[in-house]
């Protein structure tokens, strides 16, 4: 167990190790959401309500980017080069394997949510989230949910080529409807429905109790609850699909 | 027979996806201390082969034995004791081959060093570069020696010398070399008959899911007509025969030659090369291509390989 749990490590550290070398994925994990967060601060400069609003939406809009897109990209990627085969055929476990690769992903939510919650108390009049248990346990919640539906779509994306395609079509999509950069409230009934059913939403709305409104866990268990059920679904997905090697190999 | 001493036992191996039978029930036995070598043509199954000794398919019918492990039930034990060079594999992004190959070594319970064996392939020159800026080749010299790190008893080469230049091919076969010299065993697959010449104790011959010919590279196509005898009559027309008793058509041919007073010009007695078994046995044959009365040797070119058999000129 110790000697899993070593193997693991030192895998984590040398998936840091080749996300800072790769400035590609430096940036849009970690400039990408603050130049959002820097126009729409701007834009909305005078208006807190707004702000109030698209500060924990970027942030939760964060916790999706870093889990779900990341992990489905990468894991296509790392599919069909042969990375994950070549893994596999080593004595590395593949449980420290497949941690060490959810725990770097994990490492840019936790660094990206601070990185946001910062700026929202630097420059748009946010405090420092009121209650970090329930900050907590919304974005680990959502990171469960969010990563293990990345690793799910991983399965379904047929090749490199077209995984940006397959991560925005569901990415792009999810944000504008659940409310990253306004309050769902305003719009269509139809829309809003289909947002409630999504867990991004209810993630915003966790997030937004936390840093905030002050809303704490005990009025947000619908939203805890939802992304909670996703979860479920997502890790069920992602495992029973689980494939070390491409189809088109 | 024994299955103990075998570091590879396979009997009746099958595999079947879907409809398709890739496998049909084969059988061979690696010694251990020894180079087998799978040859055939794309599609015959060798891969299939070698992937279900590695763990990373599932057979449908027969035995299998690796290190007296069962591969289908992916032992960690034995991920430990070999090493894979897969047939075309990816590798990390943006870490020098130096932390990848130290990174391995700390993967396996008895690595070797890493910087010794960056040496070995041919890498210590690269070893600071990233291994994005590798070569195709480079590359793949990093995949062997990250399958060697490990210092497995085992080493499973699935064409590991695709895409090299001439020069890299000879040093990795001297790595191959030393590896029997240090007493692994290795399996490999290759396209390159020169190849399972130069390496192979012994090689078999895959095609369609079958073994169509197990032996060693010298030894084999025993079968009918095994020897080629060339010379040119006097009236300057070569002519081909073939037997598999060299010395009696010999002796028949000179007797006849010698009483009408002629000379059988640049006569030789060839054996058949792994190159001729190979291509007699997976259906591309040169003898079936070229008749028979076509000449199979231009006059004076040396150009056939390993005359393994030539007995002289008269």
């Amino acid at each position: 167990m110790s000697e899993t749990l070593a193997m693991g490590w030192r895998q984590y550290r040398l998936e840091r190790r080749m996300f800072w070398r790769n400035p590609t994925a430096a940036f849009f994990n970690f400039l990408f959401p603050l130049i959002v967060l820097g126009l729409f601060g701007a834009l909305f400069a005078n208006d807190q309500t707004t702000l109030n609003r698209i500060v924990p939406g970027i942030a939760a809009m964060s916790v999706m980017t870093t889990t779900f897109n990341a992990l489905a990209h990468n894991l296509v990627f790392l599919r069909e080069e042969g990375v994950l085969k070549r893994m596999r055929g080593t004595p590395l476990p593949p449980g420290a394997y497949l941690g060490a690769l959810a725990a770097n992903a994990i490492t840019n939510t936790i660094l990206q949510v601070a990185i946001i919650a910062t700026a929202g108390r630097l420059f748009f009049g946010i405090p420092w989230p009121r209650d970090a248990l329930e900050l907590l346990v919304f974005v680990a919640v959502g990171v469960v949910c969010f990563a293990s539906l990345g690793v799910a779509l991983s399965h379904a994306i047929p090749n490199f080529e077209s995984a940006p395609a397959y991560v925005n079509a569901v990415f792009l999509p999810t944000i504008f409807i659940s409310g990253v950069f306004y309050d769902v409230k305003h719009t269509p009934a139809f829309l809003r429905n289909i947002a409630e059913a999504l867990p991004l939403k209810h993630l915003i709305d966790g997030l937004s109790g936390a840093m905030v409104s002050g809303r704490g866990l005990g009025s947000n268990l619908t939203a805890l609850a939802v992304i909670g059920l996703w979860a479920v679904a997502g890790v069920a997905l992602a495992v029973r699909g689980f494939s070390w090697e491409s189809k088109r190999a | 027979m024994s299955a103990t001493g075998n570091a590879i036992e396979v009997r009746g191996l099958a595999k079947r996806y879907g409809p398709i039978e890739a496998v049909r029930g084969i059988d061979f036995s690696v010694a251990r201390g020894e180079i087998f070598g799978l040859l055939g043509p794309n599609g015959a199954g060798k891969t299939t082969t070698i992937e279900i000794l590695e763990g990373y398919r599932e057979r449908t019918g027969g035995e299998v034995s690796v290190l007296g492990l069962d591969p289908g039930r992916r032992p960690v034990e034995l991920r430990r004791r070999m090493g894979i060079v897969l047939q075309s594999c990816g590798i990390y992004r943006h870490v020098s081959v130096r932390e990848v190959v130290g990174h391995w070594a700390r993967l396996y319970p008895h690595p070797r060093d890493p910087d010794e064996v960056i040496g070995l392939v041919g890498l210590a020159e690269q070893q600071d570069r990233r291994t994005n800026h590798l070569s195709g080749g480079q590359r793949r010299r990093l995949d062997l020696a990250l399958a060697l790190v490990g210092d497995p008893e085992l080493v499973f080469l699935d064409e590991p010398t695709t895409g090299f230049d001439p020069a890299a091919r000879r040093s990795a076969w001297e790595t191959v070399r030393a590896l029997r010299s240090l007493g692994k065993t290795v399996l490999l697959t290759t396209h390159y008959l020169d190849e399972a010449q130069a390496l192979a104790d012994r090689v078999a011959i895959v095609k369609d899911g079958r073994i169509v010919v197990e032996g060693r590279p010298g030894e084999l196509g025993a079968g009918p007509d095994r020897y080629t005898i060339t010379y040119r009559t006097s009236a300057g027309e070569w002519r081909e025969h073939h037997t598999n008793d060299p010395t009696s058509l010999l002796a028949e041919l000179t007797a006849a030659a010698l009483s009408r007073g002629e000379r059988l010009e640049q006569l030789s007695v060839r054996r058949p090369t792994l190159e001729d078994v190979y291509l007699e046995l997976t259906g591309d044959s040169p003898r079936s291509a070229a008749s028979g009365d076509e000449t199979p040797t231009p006059p004076g070119a040396g150009a056939r390989e390993e005359p393994a058999g030539v007995v002289g000129d008269v």
